[in-house]
């Protein structure tokens, strides 16, 4: 009995998590620009439309830019964190993990606010470099966190290996440790890609003239015709986000396999 | 070729190393040996150079190793883990340390066959390191380091992971390759066994400390305080009285024994407490009528345990509580002895050791 009622529970969730979704690419694909059932006829024509939108094309543009910078200054940045904290003991270890993992549980709109703050105080002029810098900020813990997990089972003893063996530390970083950790990279850059991609609020207060893809999504829901387009736009992302996000997973196991672990837990 | 001199080490308030000092000959197989925290891994890796000293001097091969890092010391060692590069095949892993002789690749798969011959392996240079099994990982981790002709070879416990059988016959392989290749061997162990049979000389550490350095014999033989002696083996610890002492020698009463003429161990002074120890194997439980021995106690026999080749017997001497392991070998003609016999035990002064007290 209590076993029925927990399956239609998880039935009931899984329907209330994703059936949202799933109404994007149906009203992608219908014929008709009023968001109603029932459904009017199949066309491409919203997806077609993309192509034709000059401003949308350049968001994306701008989306694919920050999106990129901030997802490799934030591996990178989680790179020396983690291998600093791992590898070694030092007085605040504790307090400056926290701090750099703290973006992750404040809410964006504080992060948001803040950082404008800061930028206006500065002088500086809001840019797509205000919007990476923002980015980094809340994309550096969530590397961190893929990161450490693979350094933590790194046997330190492979590294001491290649120093015994004759190589320095660069060479070693090179030769054993960038290689076998190299997966979890790979995830971490997609995650910190897909994290930036889709990021609003924070986009929402940085940006100057060159509003990201979310922000200009936004700023095309106050005009009821174009929201089918929106729809398309929306499949799309939501298919790129799926790919990147199950390429990192798939590449985070091979990581765990290849350090001899078997894990089915991780980031995701 | 290694010269230790007051080496000292902490990590924070543990003191890891205390005042070691201590010469490795060229050519030796030498053994670290002692229980876990005894500091004789933190000495390894302080040869290697993957741990600072506090204060002390390390030499090698006649130069100091002050300031020197782990890449540019003539070591290579093997890894309690072994650490085989996961994403590299065997031939890679074999070929790693080479890198910086920049040799074209015929004389490097040359050098990998003929290092891998070496280790019984030949022909496992295409294997996938994680496709090897322990024994094999290891011989692939010699391999690599050997390839390289270091002055000095350094084994971390490299047989702990091995099962029994196969660690008996990496033993003797390790022996025969050090033999064969002349190289100084440092091992770390905490198999007294394993000490016993590999090693040309034993460092027993306790506590961060040297407690004796000898031939594995001399250590069995005249283990010097009765922390060592019970590390090796067997060994039974009895009270010991000095009543007279003659030079090196002492006459010395031992609980429940008798008598003897004993030498005084190394490093014993005025204040030093003592006690006694006598293997089990070097008493004998008498027939009737035998007289082979200098000495004969008589005892009662409270225990019995065979284990096939020996009999091992607790036995009481008379006016004394401490049960004392004797143990007779089971030859054809030898009748085992029952609980609660009565039995005449023959020894000699040689059969036991002054032991100094100390904890």
């Amino acid at each position: 009995m209590s076993k029925r009622i927990l399956t239609m529970f998880m039935i009931i969730f899984v329907i209330f998590l994703y059936a949202p979704t799933l109404l994007l690419p149906i009203f992608a694909f219908n014929d008709s620009s009023i968001i109603a059932f029932p459904l009017s006829g199949f066309t491409f024509d919203w997806f077609k439309s993309l192509g034709a939108a000059d401003e949308l094309r350049k968001a994306a543009g701008t989306s694919l830019i920050i999106a990129t910078s901030s997802s490799i200054i934030a591996t990178m940045l989680a790179l020396l964190a983690t291998s600093a904290t791992v590898r070694y003991k030092f007085p605040g270890k504790g307090a400056m993990i926290g701090t750099i993992m703290l973006p992750m549980f404040l809410p964006e709109i504080i992060i948001g606010v803040s950082l404008l703050t800061v930028v206006l105080l500065a002088g500086l002029k809001l840019s797509i470099y205000t919007i990476i810098m923002g980015h980094v900020l809340i994309c550096t813990p969530f590397c961190i966190a893929i990161l450490r997990s693979s350094f933590q089972q790194l046997d330190p003893s492979l590294e001491e290996a290649s120093l015994d063996l004759g190589e320095s530390r660069a060479t070693t970083f090179r030769r054993v440790t960038l290689p076998l950790i190299m997966p979890s990279v790979i995830s971490s850059l997609l995650i910190g890609f897909t994290i930036s991609l889709d990021e609003f609020v924070i986009a929402f207060f940085l940006s100057g003239t060159e509003p990201t893809l979310p922000v200009y999504i936004w700023s095309q829901l106050r005009f009821p015709q174009r929201i089918p387009s929106v729809m398309a736009l929306g499949t799309l992302l939501l298919i790129l986000s799926v790919v990147l996000l199950t390429l990192s997973e798939l590449l985070r196991r091979r990581s765990a396999r290849r350090l001899g672990q078997t894990s089915t837990s991780g980031a995701l | 070729m290694i010269k230790l001199s007051k080496i000292e080490k902490y990590y924070g308030t543990y003191h890891a190393l205390r005042d070691v000092n201590c010469h490795i000959k060229e050519g030796e197989f030498f053994s670290l040996l002692g229980p876990s925290g005894s500091g004789k891994t933190t000495l390894l890796r302080t040869i290697a150079g993957f741990e600072g000293i506090d204060s002390g001097t390390v030499m090698i091969g006649g130069q100091s190793m002050d300031g020197v890092p782990p890449n540019m010391r003539p070591t290579n060692m093997v890894f309690q883990s072994y650490a085989i590069f996961p994403h590299m095949s065997v031939a890679q892993n074999v070929a790693y340390g080479l890198r910086s002789q920049r040799l074209d690749n015929a004389k490097t798969a040359e050098m990998v066959a003929e290092s891998l011959a070496k280790v019984g392996l030949a022909g496992y240079g295409d294997r996938a390191a994680h496709a090897l099994s322990g024994g094999q990982r290891q011989r692939v981790a010699l391999a690599r380091a050997l390839i390289l002709k270091p002055k000095v070879l350094l084994l971390d416990e490299p047989l702990s992971a091995l099962d029994r059988q196969l660690r008996e016959e990496m033993q003797s392989e390790l022996r025969r390759l050090q033999r064969s290749l002349g190289i100084t061997f440092v091992l770390v162990t905490h198999d007294q066994e394993e000490a016993l049979t590999m090693s040309d000389r034993v460092a027993v550490m306790f506590e961060g400390q040297i407690a004796q350095l000898d031939t594995p014999q001399a250590l069995y033989k005249h283990p010097a305080s009765k922390r060592v002696a019970e590390f090796f083996g067997a060994m039974n610890v009895l009270k010991a009285e000095i009543i007279e002492v003659d030079g090196d020698t002492a006459t010395t009463r031992i609980e429940g024994l008798g008598v003897a003429e004993l030498a005084i161990p190394t490093g014993a002074s005025a204040e030093s407490s003592f006690c006694a120890g006598v293997r089990p194997e070097s008493m004998t439980i008498l027939d009737d009528g035998e007289q082979a021995y200098a000495k004969e106690t008589s005892a009662t026999v409270a225990e019995v345990e065979y284990r096939g080749e020996m009999t091992y017997y607790d036995v009481k001497f008379e006016g004394s509580d401490t049960p004392v392991v004797v143990s007779m070998r089971n030859t054809s003609n030898r009748e085992l002895r029952k609980v609660g016999q009565q039995v005449r035990i023959g020894w000699e002064s040689a059969s036991a050791v002054l032991l100094l007290d100390q904890n």
